[in-house]
């Protein structure tokens, strides 16, 4: 304890203020006590509200290298330190009555004012007095000895300050043996702050290997580092940890994730073949290669048709000008592009449905839904017709959708198809009431006036003769089939 | 932090000199020290803290405006806001006094409270001597339960945030709402009177309710004629500007209903509905699973689509992985393959995972160790158990009875229980919690639900404080959402507090409201100006109110954002 109640004397007898009490050297037991209260008390000002002070340590700098000669002075014989004591707690206590100051002072005006040994005469004579070179020898000791003076807490204890949002020195911990402590004091302590705050601190003085082998029986800590290294971006580091840690999966993501990162297209279909070969899962490489191919393909028709465009020959690209560039954009959205201006392309084309159709493996329903939606915002029916009729083996057609019949109308309506085309497909909606709603809905009659035919009921047909206009073909064949006797109505 | 040492090396460089001040919210993390250091930076900034915690939204709703604590902590496992949350509850109880008792479930719920016990350790005299004014508080971590933050809401406030997002408690309502060509900001809470009492409504009620005020209104309005001079001047200088007021707010909310109805309607938000409530009773998976596909097809919408298949996952405890596989690659197809990443994070997370049944699993794991080295084992062991974990959402549901037993039609003008906010389809599970460790005052006989979420809870109560059931403060209850928490929860949490405020004699009534409220006022570190009393309750001795803290109002849209991988 004495040692560390000198150490702290040490430290103002390096501040400047010393020079003012040096010639009060008498009396020194009587004053030895009163100075002891007096730093002190000191000492409790100092622990409450260090900040500045260990500004000093925390930015390092002149404080071990220069401050030699005052501090060697303390480890060397008893005489010359109480001597030295006195002066020095005579100086603590005449400060203290002005302490924040003094601590911000620092110790770099010491140095300047001792560099020119001017103004700090007095400081220069007490310091020969003492002998410097007797121990020069421990030169570096200062160093520590301040350190010790604001970081002399128990790993508990400093990760208890660190949450507090105290700074604190960390480089007191050299031994692996209390590193490790210290991280799994902060773990403890669940401050994520802290714990990554540890680890910065662990990284830079252990070698990966030793930090790398720690931590995979730290899980939480382990978390804390990957999510550091992911947020400054320091992907080779983070590579190398997952790496050690058998996690080829994640190796492989973290370096797909960095294409994100990539603006020219070029580049990063450089870039994605790379990853190709990466241990994804089976699963993933398809996707991965998937990836690949589109961008690869998507820059092919990119180039051919701006050129096209520029031309201004094609009238579908004069007609319906592009609103964005095709790259990067996803696969159905591909599809619906090259549905929407390469529909009658030949499969070679890479640019063709039909092509990409093949090429990703993409299924009946996901085609038919993106082509339909393509040919009728472009309001080819004709198209759409085709897409939907399938002939079997007899040579019969038949109407058939993979996406029911409902959605067809859906997305026909939406891109306003006449009521002639709409009712084709209201008619091929097989729940009844859902093919009534929608017919109601779009004014199909002739779909409605069927339904209720076959539903036969009589009591809705009529009232829907009321709905239509008068005089009007359908209002004809409502009142036909009502006075057709054959009919058996239900009501 | 490395664009601010950017802009300051820029600066260097071209010789100007200016000040720079940082001011970290709400607080400064060692990392970004650091970085600064690295840039060389760090001696010419200075740095503030301003030790934001609590952003009171309303009389009843605080929130710490984290919405980065969900994926920090949930998908990449940091506890860096886990001080924030302890140092509010600090606050919160230097403000109010001692917290009687404290229950808890969740990982990150339990540090919160140890942190925030040595924390009121160490400063004990603060909050001591001042009368509790919380009797009960509760901590749930979001992970408890992912469901009910990825339902679609239907309660007017839950819709609003869904459709407009409600942001630090005000939303701006577009043309389509204003019928205007401009935008207006709207504060929304308690202040609003036409709000007020629509917020907890059911969608389907507040339609009703809206034109009934206005018919009211409007005959408010109609007095006027008849009067002679002296009662127009009265009627001019005292009603009319309420009556003015009204009106602007009513007309709003009925803008605002008509674009939520339009909107919904082309999302066919009915058979989304239906569809999610077929997933959590658990019929017609196969059905659901279609409709999702289809979802995914057409490219409606990629933050909807996943929603929907993360519930699916959770509900079912994973999908089979043909389906998982069939639904991934076509989700990659239909909005992009760099979502590979984002599938990741939420199998991490395990909010959308594979099945795998557990039998296997075990076999595959204790052959393979008998292979391999010890270490290696361990790791293994660790992989799987990571992969088993499981969300028990059916099993959870049946042991608290989430699903209502229906007979006839729900009555949603006149909810009988907390399923209201979802269309009488679905109890939240957090709220369920709640109150059952509520009624229960701890967590006996629930141990069976507890195992099936992963466990974690805990209880305690200050020894300080009386355990007096009379007592005022014993009515106040303090729900904390770990990672943030809905409209919907809140509303059901505070029909919660009046139906039991209720069982005194008030009856249903909506009248029946719990009248405690803390009042805040504008408080600048903190502590000292805030006037802080819960005004009595008067008839009511079982009845309760909820105060919320929540890391951020959250809702699915938010939590799916907050898991995909962001386009650089």
């Amino acid at each position: 304890m004495s040692r560390v109640r000198a150490d702290e004397e040490e430290y103002w007898h390096s501040s400047k203020f010393r020079a003012f009490t040096f010639d009060d050297e008498d009396d020194e037991l009587s004053q030895l006590k009163e100075s002891k209260r007096a730093v002190n008390s000191l000492r409790d000002i100092v622990d409450d509200d260090d900040d500045d002070l260990e500004r000093v340590s925390w930015s390092g700098e002149p404080v071990g290298s220069i401050s030699w000669s005052i501090k060697e002075t303390a480890s060397g014989s008893t005489s010359s330190l109480d001597g030295r004591d006195s002066s020095l707690q005579k100086g603590s206590s005449s400060y203290a009555a002005l302490p924040k100051q003094a601590s911000s002072y620092s110790l770099s005006s010491l140095f300047k004012g001792r560099n020119k040994l001017s103004s700090f005469q007095s400081l220069s004579d007490a310091l020969t007095d003492t002998g410097v070179k007797n121990y020069a020898p421990e030169l570096r000791r200062p160093k520590a000895e301040y350190k010790d003076y604001s970081s002399d807490w128990s790993p508990k204890d400093t990760v208890r300050r660190m949450q507090r949002g105290k700074v604190c020195s960390l480089e007191r911990f050299r031994s692996l043996q209390d590193k490790l402590v210290l991280l799994d004091e902060a773990v403890a302590g669940h401050d994520g702050n802290v714990i990554t705050a540890v680890l910065i601190f662990l990284k830079r003085t252990l070698r990966r290997e030793i930090l790398f082998r720690e931590l995979e029986v730290r899980q939480v800590a382990l978390c804390h580092l990957i999510h550091f290294l992911r947020e400054t971006g320091e992907q080779k580091f983070l590579l190398d940890l997952l790496r050690f840690l058998d996690r080829t999966e994640e190796v492989a993501l973290s370096q797909y994730r960095e294409h994100l990162n990539i603006q020219d297209v070029e580049k990063r279909r450089e870039f994605l073949k790379g990853c190709i070969g990466l241990p994804f899962s089976a699963e993933d490489t398809s996707h991965i290669q998937d990836h690949y191919t589109l961008l690869e393909r998507q820059i092919i028709i990119e180039a051919n048709d701006r050129h096209l465009e520029m031309a201004g020959q094609s009238e579908l690209f004069r007609k319906y000008p592009r609103k964005a560039s095709i790259l990067n954009m996803p696969l159905v959205t591909t599809l619906f592009y090259s549905c929407f201006y390469h529909y009658t392309e030949a499969e070679g084309m890479f640019s063709s449905p039909t092509n990409l159709k093949k090429t990703f493996k993409i299924p009946d329903k996901q085609y038919v839904l993106t082509a339909l939606a393509a040919r009728a915002k472009l309001r080819a029916w004709g198209d759409v017709d085709a897409l939907l009729t399938t002939k079997n083996w007899l040579g019969y057609t038949k109407k058939k959708a993979p996406i029911g019949f409902h959605r067809v109308v859906e997305i026909l309506q939406r891109n306003n198809a006449p009521v002639q085309v709409l009712q084709e497909y209201v008619r091929l909606v097989e729940d009844v009431e859902t093919r009534l709603n929608l017919a109601t809905k779009y004014k199909c009659h002739d779909v409605v006036i069927e339904t209720y035919r076959d539903l036969k009921d009589r009591v809705q047909l009529t009232a829907y003769k009321s709905k239509v206009e008068r005089g009007s073909a359908e209002e004809e064949k409502i009142q036909n089939i009502l006075s057709n006797m054959q009919i058996r109505w239900k009501n | 932090m490395r664009f601010i040492a950017d802009i300051v090396n820029a600066d260097k460089m071209s010789g100007r000199s200016r000040k720079y001040k940082i001011i970290f919210s709400p607080q400064k993390f060692y990392a970004c020290e650091m970085v600064l250091e690295e840039e060389g930076v760090f001696g010419d900034v200075t740095c503030d803290e301003w030790s934001f915690y609590l952003l009171p939204l309303d009389e009843d709703i605080i929130s710490m405006e984290l919405p980065e604590f969900f994926r920090d902590y949930f998908l990449e496992g940091d506890h860096r806001w886990i001080n924030p949350v302890a140092r509010a509850l600090q606050l919160l109880n230097s403000l109010y006094g001692p917290f009687g008792r404290t229950y808890g479930i969740g990982r990150s719920a339990k540090m919160s409270y140890e942190l925030w016990r040595d924390l009121e350790e160490e400063s004990e005299s603060e909050g001591q001597g001042r009368k509790p004014e919380i009797g009960h508080v509760f901590l749930m971590d979001r992970d408890t339960d992912y469901v009910t933050a990825l339902c679609s809401q239907v309660v007017y406030e839950g819709l609003v945030d869904d459709t407009f997002r409600i942001k630090c408690g005000s939303v701006d309502f577009g043309p389509e709402v204003t019928s205007s060509d401009k935008s207006i900001k709207v504060l929304l809470n308690s202040q609003d009177k036409v709000f007020s009492q629509i917020r907890n409504e059911h969608f389907s009620s507040v339609f009703g309710f809206l034109s009934q005020k206005s018919r009211n209104l409007q005959a408010q309005y109609d007095r006027r004629r008849g009067m002679d001079i002296k009662q127009m001047k009265d009627f001019v200088s005292q009603e009319l500007k309420g009556l003015k007021q009204e009106h602007r707010l009513l007309s709003l909310h009925i803008g605002a209903c008509e674009s939520i109805m339009k909107k919904k309607t082309k999302q066919d938000f009915q058979e989304t509905i239906k569809a999610e409530h077929s997933l959590l009773e658990g019929f017609d998976i196969r059905e659901s699973t279609s409709f999702i596909e289809e979802h995914i097809d057409r490219q409606v919408s990629p933050i909807e689509s996943l929603r929907l298949m993360c519930l699916l996952s959770i509900t079912e405890n994973g999908l089979v992985p043909k389906d998982y596989r069939s639904l991934k690659t076509q989700y990659l197809q239909s909005y992009g393959p760099e979502h590979l990443l984002t599938f990741h994070n939420l199998k991490r997370m395990g909010l959308l995972t594979e099945q795998s049944a557990g039998e296997t699993l075990t076999a595959v794991e204790s052959k393979v160790s008998k292979l391999v080295t010890d270490r290696a084992a361990g790791k293994i062991t660790d992989a799987f158990s990571s992969l088993a974990r499981k969300s028990n959402f059916r099993a959870i549901s049946k042991k608290l009875g989430l699903i209502p037993r229906l007979d006839g039609e729900y009555d949603l003008k006149m909810p009988r229980d907390m399923a209201y906010v979802f269309g009488g389809a679905y109890v939240p599970l957090s709220c369920k919690i709640i109150e059952q460790v509520l009624e229960r005052r701890g967590w006996q006989g629930l141990e069976e639900v507890v195992r099936l979420l992963n466990g974690n809870e805990f209880s305690a109560s200050d020894s300080t404080v009386e355990d007096n059931p009379a007592c005022e403060a014993q009515r106040v209850v303090l729900a904390v959402f770990l990672g943030g928490c809905t409209f919907s929860e809140i509303a059901a949490l505070r029909f919660l507090g009046k139906e039991r405020g209720g069982e005194g004699g008030e009856g249903k009534g909506r009248e029946g409201k719990g009248s405690a409220r803390l009042s805040w006022g504008m408080h600048g570190d903190g502590s000292g100006s805030v006037a802080a009393a819960p005004q009595h309750c008067p008839a009511s001795p079982t009845g309760c109110k909820f105060i919320f803290l929540t890391t951020a109002i959250t809702n699915s849209a938010r939590m799916m954002e907050a898991t995909i991988e962001a386009k650089a």
